[in-house]
Parts: structure tokens; sequence; C-alpha cells
């Protein structure tokens, strides 16, 4: 689908977000406490990090949808408080929960958003059969929304969401469970809004996300950001990927241990109780003579694994405490790599 | 990409005629959604009929002597009571509805912030007419010939619609300041039960106690239920009439700024 040079082109042009020192309390809790961010227009722009970090709630008061107790916010130079109908023209809001009407088919939902912003009856139409048509909910256009899967909701939601094709778009977590295939059309989707001029700000709890989409991340946590950079830079904050020998038998440990420390030439650790040798892998290509030089020394090996770094890590890492967020624990183990 | 300078037509107000037209699109999504759930019109269907029986032959002999000379008074009265419960619902499906992903979205456009409300209550004027057609033909079936004339009985209809739409505005507010729908439910039945029966809507006000006469006098149910008696009985148009349309104004002219402030401040 065309989407044309956009006609609300911003009037300052560099930076589609700019946010001062927002804060949000809820209660006696400080949901946001201090953000900070500067998006640059026709960039993807991910707020990365856990559950009730405040990603949400920095998404609604950039949005328009909630005031922020303190500091200010600036979408394409205008105030989202005293300018918020402006700003309002200027985004397309995502949120995380689909923001949809159920009772109704995806066609009227879209040719009522349609109308809302001003299209005529016979544009609307339009307007909707093409948006179905671009995320590949034609056949399900006529169906009630009760029976759309997760994935279809989502992409109904994304399609709503362009119809006055707004030159900043904001995403709330746009991928949380989605199967990967639904996930990386997602994806597909939302860099090609990028090429045809968008901006976009998303929020997501996957680093793999983050990193894939994102040309400068923001990593949030308690209501701050924490760190902010390129995913690359984030990544070298990090660490890198880290290797997980376990041997076969235990007396080999230590033998294991010194040759993987000679190998790599950096330093591993050890569980001993599960025979275990943990070790940061910076150089992939050292793997092949470390798994040459174990099997010279005759020593067995029952598992070889790589892990990547996982939003606990950059966690760990950035703020000092894990994740503390079971589900999303067990999401990033998920991720590990096993050889 | 370009990124030029062109901010000249964006406004930060919402103009007048596209309020009206932001209303209007909202109302079609309630028609819409009233199309996709009919059964959400079971009870101002059966209400109007099952009411009406039960009033009229209950009350009928005691109050008139007779059923027939019962339905001019009985008549007018339960429609106006019938029609202004029915007003309760838009506020329990405001609750409802408030409470799903849509309403982000329509608080995330370029939109009038009292369309999503005005619609709402504007489409459910559906219901009240529905209930107003069916009270007047129950009455019709049991014998009732109002002697207004068809067009008095046309404009009276239109003043208990008018007048239980204005109502609903406070229902509304309710609806946006509740937190459940059943506690919606549970404070308009509490306030509406009282001004529906503490009126002269079933019985004559001489019978009843001097103190609670003077409650009744007060009650604008009474004023709206003696225009509807003055209009299809009589064809007159009264003070009642007026006081009626005054007090339905001022209803919406106090809720409806009250109801679009809390409901933009809720989150």
């Amino acid at each position: 689908m065309d989407y044309r040079v956009n006609s609300k082109q911003p009037n300052n042009g560099d930076w589609a977000v700019e946010a001062e020192g927002l804060v949000k309390i809820f209660g006696d809790n400080r949901a946001v406490d201090g953000v900070d961010m500067h998006v640059k227009a026709g960039t993807i722009y991910g707020v990365l990090g856990p559950n009730g970090a405040g990603k949400t709630t920095t998404i609604r008061m950039l949005a328009t949808l909630l005031r922020a107790d303190a500091g200010s916010a600036r979408i394409f130079g205008h105030d989202v408080v005293k300018e918020s109908q402006i700003v309002r023209q200027l985004i397309g809001v995502t949120g995380q929960y689909a923001s949809v009407d159920e009772s109704l088919s995806a066609t009227e939902n879209l040719i009522i958003f349609s109308r809302l912003l001003g299209l005529g009856r016979a544009e609307s139409k339009k307007k909707a059969a093409e948006l179905l048509e671009e995320f590949g909910l034609t056949e399900a256009a006529k169906r009630p929304l009760k029976n759309f899967s997760g994935g279809m909701r989502r992409r109904l939601d994304l399609a709503a969401s362009l119809i006055a094709q707004p030159p900043l778009i904001f995403l709330d977590e746009p991928t949380t469970g989605l199967d990967p295939r639904t996930r990386s059309q997602m994806w597909d989707t939302i860099r090609r809004l990028v090429n045809t001029g968008s901006t976009v700000l998303l929020t997501t709890q996957y680093l793999e996300e983050a990193d894939q989409l994102a040309d400068r991340i923001a990593v949030i946590d308690r209501g701050r950001v924490v760190a902010e950079g390129t995913g690359d830079e984030l990544k070298q904050s990090v660490g890198t990927s880290s290797l997980h020998l376990r041997v076969e038998n235990q007396s080999d440990i230590e033998n294991a241990r010194q040759t993987v420390e000679q190998v790599l030439k950096v330093q591993a650790t050890l569980t001993s109780e599960a025979a275990k040798i943990t070790a940061p892998m910076a150089n992939a290509d050292l793997i092949t003579d470390l798994l040459i030089a174990l099997r010279e020394k005759g020593i067995t090996l029952s598992e070889v694994s790589v892990q990547k770094p996982t939003l606990d890590e950059v966690f760990l890492t950035i703020t000092g405490h894990g994740v503390e967020d079971e589900k999303t624990k067990d999401t990033n183990r998920a991720e590990a790599v096993t050889v | 990409m370009s990124t030029s300078v062109k901010t000249g037509h964006l406004k930060n107000h919402t103009s007048f005629i596209q309020t009206v037209k932001n209303s209007l699109t909202m109302a079609y999504r309630g028609i819409l959604k009233i199309r996709r759930t009919p059964e959400q019109l079971f009870d101002v269907t059966l209400q109007p009929i099952i009411f009406t029986l039960m009033f009229t032959y209950i009350f009928g002999g005691a109050i008139s002597g007779d059923v027939q000379s019962y339905l001019p008074v009985i008549i007018p009265g339960i429609l106006v009571q019938t029609v202004i419960s029915t007003s309760i619902v838009t506020g329990v499906q405001l609750r409802e509805d408030m409470d799903k992903g849509v309403f982000d979205r329509f608080k995330s456009l370029p939109i009038a912030r009292i369309a999503p409300l005005a619609g709402a209550l504007l489409a459910d004027t559906i219901r009240y007419t529905i209930a107003t057609v069916l009270t007047f033909a129950m009455g019709y079936i049991m014998g009732y010939r109002p002697d207004g004339g068809f067009e008095n009985v046309i404009l009276s209809a239109l003043l208990v619609i008018f007048v239980s739409w204005s109502v609903s505005w406070i229902f509304a507010f309710f609806g946006v300041i509740a937190r459940t729908a059943s506690s919606v439910q549970g404070i308009s039945m509490l306030i509406l039960f009282p001004l529906t029966f503490l009126s002269n809507a079933f019985v004559p006000v001489d019978t009843m106690p001097k103190w609670l006469q003077w409650f009744v006098n007060v009650n604008p149910v009474t004023h709206v239920v003696s225009a509807v008696r003055e209009l299809t009985n009589t064809g007159t148009v009264g003070w009642d009439l007026g006081i009626s349309l005054i007090g339905a104004v001022v209803i919406v002219a106090v809720f409806a700024p009250i109801t679009v402030r809390a409901y933009m401040r809720r989150t």
C-alpha cells in the first residue's frame, strides 16, 4: 500500500518526541519517575523493560491519554498538555490490549475510525478495504471480532492506527503474546512503516525485538531510564553470549576448566554440583579450537550450549538487580540456543 | 523523506460542526452494536408490556373504579416511569463499554471529547422510542383512546424521549465515575425508584398525606406525567410541559459538562 508522503509533517523536523522529567505517581507508587526521552523523526525507538517498569504509563502520557504529574513532553514540538488536540492529529496509538471494538466486525471498526477522522462515507469504505487487504484480513472482514485470534486483533489494531497516516506511531508491546511467525510478520510491518517516513516508538520486553527493530533503545526500570543507546552499545555494556559446558566425568572438570581458560583466554566459572562450566564467549570461532583441545585431552562432554545475553542480564549489568518478573525470565531463558 | 514545515491546518480545538459529526458517527456505532446484540433490547420490549398490564389491572378498580377509566391516568404515568427507568441502562452500558480498550483509542483520536458519550446517549434514544411505542400500543390494545388525538400523542412521545435522554446524562455521569457496572445500576435504581413512585404517575396526589404531597408536587417526574396527560387526554399545552422542558435542559446543562470532565480525568 502506498502511504504517500505524510501531509502532516512536523515543524521542527528533528525531534518526534521530546520528553523531560516525566513523572506519574499512582498512590505511593512512582510508576514513572523522571523519564527523559528524545526520539529523532523517521527512526524506530525501542523502550525496553520488564512488566511494571513504567513503559505503558510513559506511552500513555506521550499519547495524551494520561496527564503527567511533573515534567513536560512535546510531539513534533507540540506540547502534549497545552496542544493535546494537535498532538492527537500527529499520532497513532496501538495499545497493549487491542483497542478495537469487540462487538463490531473488522470493516465496521475501520469505517467508524475513518469517519471519526473526517473521511467521507465512500472514502472510509475504500480505506477500510485497503487496510484490510494490506494486513491480510480481507477474508475475516465481516466476522465479529470475538472470533479473531490474538494476531489478527493486533493487526487490525495497527491498521486502525494507520488510517490517518500519522507521522508518529506508538506501539505498546506489539508482539507480546504472539506466536513466532506472527511476530516476524509484525516486525516486517513495523519496518515498512518507517520506510514510508513514519516515526515509531515501541515498547517491548524482548531484547531481541528491540535489537532487531530499533535504531535506539532506552532501557527503563522502576520508572527511570537506566541506559540509552544503539543496540550494539547496549549489548557491549551487557557482555557477550556465554558458553555452557557439561562434562561427562566429574573428575575431568578441573582439567576442562583450565583448557577453556587457556583456549578462550577468559575467566571460566564452575558449578561443581552440576559439573558445569560457564565462560563468556567473545569470539565464536575459538569454539572449534576449544572442542578439538578437549577431544585431544580425552575429556568427554555431555552437553554444550550457548546462551545469548538476556534481558535479565541486561538488567543485572545495568541496574545491579535482575528482572523480578518470573514470566519475563522464562521467556528469555527460552531463547537460549542449544548447540 | 522530507520533513518540511506544514502545520498551518492543525487546530487545537474542535469546531461545533465536527463535534456534531463525531457524535453522529459514535451514535452510528451505538446503533451497529444494538443490531449486533439485539438481546439487549429485551428489557425495553418486555417491561412496557408487563408493567402496563400489571399496574392497570391491579390498580384500575381501586383507583378509578374500573380499568377503562383508569387508562387515561395510568398510560401516561407508566409511560414516563418505564421510559425514564430505561435510561439507567445507558449508564450501565457506558460503564461496561468504557472498560474496553476501544475507549483508549477514542481518547487518542483528534475528535470532540464529548462525542463518545453523546453518541452512546443518542443511540439509546432508539431504546426509548421502542419503549414509548410499545406502551402506547399496549394501552391501545387494552382500549385506551386518547382524546388529544394522534398528533398530540406523537408530541407527548417526543417529550418523553427527550426527557429520558436528558435524564440519561445523570446516569452517564454515574457510569463514568463508578467502578463497576453493577454499582451504576444500584445507585441509579436508588435515585429513580423514589422519583418515579413518589409522583402522580399511578395515584391521584390528593390521596396522599400533606408532607408527601409537597414532595410529589415539586418532583419533576410529576410535571412530565401531567404534561403527557394534558397532551394525550385533552390536547392542551400547559405549564407542566414548559417546566418539563426547562428541567430537561437544566439537567443536560449541568450533567453533560461534568460527565465529560469526569470522563477526561478517568484513565
